[in-house]
């Protein structure tokens, strides 16, 4: 995929539409707040900021570190790498995942790969320009001392991971290889064929295993976090639910860490792990920490599609897919149930390369799921019947395969067609692939300073469970970069910062603050047993999804955003009132734990909808359809919305509180984005 | 299609277990396995029976949390994990028996839910390369050749699901362990620890109680991740290396 050329964006609110600043579409639905800044960013050329922040911060003697505990909740890269780091530096870490096994998080699923500006292929890489493509990947809604920290040190990434025996691919030299990735110009992208999560995540679980071998670390496996413990002020520990006795567990710390992942389940269906949750982060959001940008979902174009009813996830099929393959749908509604192979040239609507001639297929993420929905809400779409529609496209590789031949396309591909065809039961070298667009990944999360606390002191929040670097869109190969800065490379210092001041003094379990957490867990397990409705969690949880799909998916506007928050609430109340939840809770009880996280996902859902309602503009992945070019494309409103949106729990059925944290850019212009 | 199951239920580790049958209909044969189970779950749900406890979280192949005997053979008949399983493999009418692993060095928790915490202290016996944060040299500054990376890397896909364990008649780890052995013992980064590592974990492997190998090779049929044989080779080789060394 090339650049896309950029264009200064001047006035473009070229037609009659009222300025924005005239609406307020979510007025009543929340309640204005004072604005918020990030203090920990030293001054200065954006270069040096990191370096200096790392000497500013305070250091913590060797000999007090054992005294020094800490919580770190999640084992994925965010989490597993900063447990290792802290546990070799002498802290007192206590790891925790719902999983049995840390090395089973879900950063083990991604494919791809992950970038670091080392410029190995000496294509005019740099540190500033992967910082920069961050930057205008996530369409000017990112911080820009985060993004510039980030892409400095993810050269030490890479060096890290080879030292731990991360296979990466190498060149037949012995040096490793690159490969170009998600819509820029250079190749940074260190890969582990299709399984660099999974090789990325094995490095940092065996050198935090190391550490459980040493004695600083100790993991406990198979629990699950459900309530933060905030006394005087700040964090000190969790409550955790261990998942195979039911036990309520009271851990206490110096420090509290969340590196919990994302919140894409919230959809029902997405290409995360069944298990993936809000819960940790949500309630740390009810204690005090601010939710930054919920509405910002990206939603990746090449899954495959839903097949009936019964469907549990979605699995997402390589981007590189769209380099080879033509994308199309029938021109005519009556051709859908057709084999597609039947279907004439002419009576096809290749519509990507239709609408976007120069980029044609390799058009950026949200662009090319935008127009599948709208192909398939046109009644176009194809395979099975899903609801009301076939939600599907075509992905055709007949071209390829007569231009390259089917050996070259089984050379770059087959792994791929292989999965498909497992899960599909059709030989796509045969038969078009079917594909649809798909939850994937959440740039929204914990609000976090540059020191990565979120607004309760002590709480620490890393990987994809903050907001921090990716803006309004995540460019691919990012985010396994993020998880482990984060983990390897900033928490370790910013943290010491804070442990500077302790050991703080010692908690009791029977502290107030303590004794709360632990009656409000008790009561919220209790009350989810003894509802006896008729209703199963999945069914909840489906029906949240559909709401979210419908109305806070790839295309948002106010109506519908307005309707989805009292299809919420609705929900909301059913679920407390009709849910079924069999078993007991003093052992392991999958119903119960699903329980808990929709009951969460529910609260975060309407969140979502209220920030997607507030922003009126169109950015990234969120579009508002209230916020378009002539031609259809996502218009932004920088004079109005240039700001993160942190909203403040303020209680139960209280309308939220919206603290804005202007964005300012000093190392960068602010440009639109067009890919025409 | 209409199915059979005999399913595995255990209320804890305490309870003796049994078999129970169940009926299920409607089943497409676009369902994975493991989707099958959920619909299985909700028509328990709604009958008010406890629905069966089964991990799984990726179901994707890659995060290695799913398990089940399915009709005697680890992750059932195909070459992938449970999770990956469609129902197309089967047919109208079958009957499909569901059970845990059976190991002893993998206690049953609740029904299909079986504790593998043994092979994470395999790892942390040595199953790692030191090297502390921040410490690394430069990446490209030692060069791997690309057959040993490939090498490497092929064994490292393992994701320690514990088939291989389920379908030895010994309940022997050795092809875990030996793709463990041979991911670090390919890369150069891997040769500073290489004979203390298969000695420690191997005693750890042993410890935890899982039988020796006798080269029956039914963990390599039964590995969805097509790890083969001759990781138990090489994690002889280099245990018979050390041991002659004094380590
Ligand atoms: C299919 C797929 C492919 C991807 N491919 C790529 C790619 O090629 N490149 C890229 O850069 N990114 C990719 N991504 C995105 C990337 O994988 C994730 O954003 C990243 O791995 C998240 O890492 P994390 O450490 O923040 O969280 P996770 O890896 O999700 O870990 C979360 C951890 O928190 C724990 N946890 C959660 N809630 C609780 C609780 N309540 N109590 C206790 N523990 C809890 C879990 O057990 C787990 O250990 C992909 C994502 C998907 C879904
Ligand atoms: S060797 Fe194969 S069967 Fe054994 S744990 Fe690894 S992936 Fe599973
Ligand atoms: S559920 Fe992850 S491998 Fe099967």
């Amino acid at each position: 995929m090339t650049d896309m050329p950029d264009t200064t964006l001047t006035s473009d609110r070229s037609h009659d539409e009222p300025s924005p600043g005239q609406y307020d579409d979510a007025a009543g639905y929340y309640t204005p707040g004072a604005p918020i800044a990030d203090t920990k960013a030293p001054d200065g050329p954006i270069a040096d900021r990191w370096q200096t922040r790392k000497f500013e911060a305070r250091l913590v003697n060797p000999a007090n570190r054992r005294k020094l505990s800490i919580i770190i909740v999640g084992t994925g890269l965010a989490g597993g790498a900063a447990a290792a780091t802290l546990g070799e530096a002498g802290y007192n870490v206590k790891s925790f995942c719902y999983q049995d096994s840390p090395r089973r998080a879900h950063s083990i699923a991604a494919q791809g790969g992950i970038n670091a500006a080392k410029n190995y292929k000496e294509d005019g890489d740099s540190v500033h320009r992967l910082f920069y493509d961050t930057v205008k990947g996530g369409d000017y809604r990112s911080r820009e001392s985060n993004v510039y920290r980030l892409a400095e040190v993810s050269t030490n990434i890479i060096d890290q991971c080879v030292a731990q025996g991360v296979p990466f691919a190498r060149e037949y030299g012995g040096l490793l290889d690159n490969r170009s990735f998600g819509g820029v110009q250079v190749s940074r992208t260190f890969y582990a064929r299709g399984q660099t999560g999974q090789q990325l995540l094995i490095g940092a679980y065996q050198a935090m295993e190391r550490q459980v071998k040493a004695g600083t670390v100790t993991e406990y496996t198979r629990h699950e976090m459900l309530e933060v413990i905030v006394a005087d002020g700040r964090a000190r520990g969790i409550i955790a639910r261990n998942m195979v006795t039911g036990e309520i567990e009271t851990h206490l710390a110096d420090v509290v860490v969340l590196a919990s992942g994302g919140y894409g389940n919230v959809f029902y269906l997405s290409t995360n792990a069944m298990g993936s949750n809000v819960t940790a982060a949500w309630r740390a959001h009810r204690k005090g920490a601010y939710m930054a940008n919920p509405c910002y979902t990206q939603i990746h174009p090449t899954c495959i599609p839903v097949s009936g009813e019964h469907q549990s996830k979605l699995t997402l099929m390589s981007e590189s897919l769209r380099n080879d393959g033509r994308i199309w749908v029938p021109k005519k509604a009556e051709d859908c149930t057709k084999d597609p192979r039947d279907i004439p040239e002419e009576d096809r609507d290749y519509y990507l390369e239709r609408i976007y001639p120069s980029f044609g297929n390799l058009v950026p993420r949200d662009i090319a799921s935008r127009q599948a929905k709208n192909v398939c809400d046109e009644g176009r779409g194809v395979g099975p019947m899903v609801g009301d529609f076939r939600r599907g496209v075509y992905l055709d590789f007949a071209d390829a395969i007569e231009r390259l031949g089917e050996d070259a396309v089984r050379e770059k591909y087959d792994n791929l067609f292989d999965m498909y065809e497992r899960i599909t039961g059709e030989n796509p070298y045969e038969v078009p692939m079917r594909i649809y667009p798909a939850v994937h990944y959440v740039m929204g999360g914990l609000w976090v300073d540059y020191d990565l606390q979120s607004s309760i002191t002590g709480l620490f929040v890393t990987g994809e469970a903050n907001f921090s670097d990716h803006g309004a869109n995540r460019l691919g190969a990012s985010a396994l970069m993020q998880g482990l800065a984060d983990g390897y490379f900033v928490l370790p210092h910013t943290i010491r910062d804070y442990l500077a001041e302790g050991p703080f003094e010692p908690l009791d379990e029977s502290h107030p603050a303590v004794a709360e957490a632990k009656a409000s867990v008790q009561e919220r397990i209790d009350k989810l047993m003894s509802i006896n409705g008729s209703r199963s969690v999945d069914s909840f949880h489906r029906e949240l999804g559909h709401i979210m799909w419908e109305y806070c998916g790839m295309e948002r506007n106010a109506e519908g955003l307005r309707k989805a928050i009292d299809m919420i609430r609705e929900l909301k109340r059913e679920f407390w009132t009709d849910l079924k939840v069999l078993g007991t809770a003093d052992s392991l009880n999958q119903s119960l734990e699903k329980a808990g996280r929709v009951a969460d996902f529910l609260e975060l859902g309407e969140l979502m909808c209220i920030d997607a309602l507030n922003r009126r503009e169109s950015c990234g992945g969120h579009f508002r359809a209230e916020s378009q070019t002539e031609d259809g494309e996502a218009l932004r409103h920088d004079d109005e919305f240039a700001y993160v949106a942190a909203w403040e729990w303020a209680g139960e059925d209280q309308p939220p509180v919206l603290h804005k944290e202007d964005l300012v850019y000093t190392a960068i212009e602010m440009k639109q984005r067009s890919y025409k | 299609m209409n199915l059979t199951l005999k399913i595995w239920r255990q209320s804890g580790a305490a309870d003796k277990g049994r078999i129970h049958t169940y009926e299920v209909s409607g089943i497409s044969e676009d369902m994975s396995f493991l989707e099958m189970l959920d619909v299985l779950n909700e028509q328990l749900n709604e009958l008010g029976e406890e629905p069966i406890a089964f991990d799984s979280d990726c179901r994707e192949g890659i995060c290695g949390m799913c398990s089940l005997m399915i009709n005697g053979e680890a992750h059932g008949p195909e070459v992938t994990t449970t999770c990956q399983l469609h129902m197309r493999s089967f047919k109208d009418g079958d009957t499909i028996t569901i059970e845990p692993w059976r190991s002893g060095a993998f206690p049953v928790l609740k029904d299909l839910c079986v504790d593998r915490s043994a092979l994470d202290r395999i790892i942390q016996s040595g199953g790692y390369i030191s090297a502390n944060t921040g410490s690394a040299p430069e990446a490209n500054s030692v060069p791997v050749p690309r057959d040993n990376a490939v090498r490497a890397f092929n064994v490292a896909t393992c994701i320690s699901c514990g088939a291989c364990v389920a379908a030895c008649p010994n309940g022997s780890a050795s092809l875990f362990l030996g793709a463990k052995i041979t991911h670090l013992a390919e890369l150069p980064q891997g040769q500073p620890e290489r004979w203390s590592r298969v000695v420690d974990m191997t005693a750890q492997h042993d410890h935890e109680g899982f039988g020796g190998c006798t080269n029956i090779g039914e963990c390599a049929a039964a590995c969805p991740k097509e790890i083969p044989l001759d990781v138990i080779s090489q994690l002889n080789k280099d245990l018979r290396t050390a041991m002659r060394h004094g380590h």
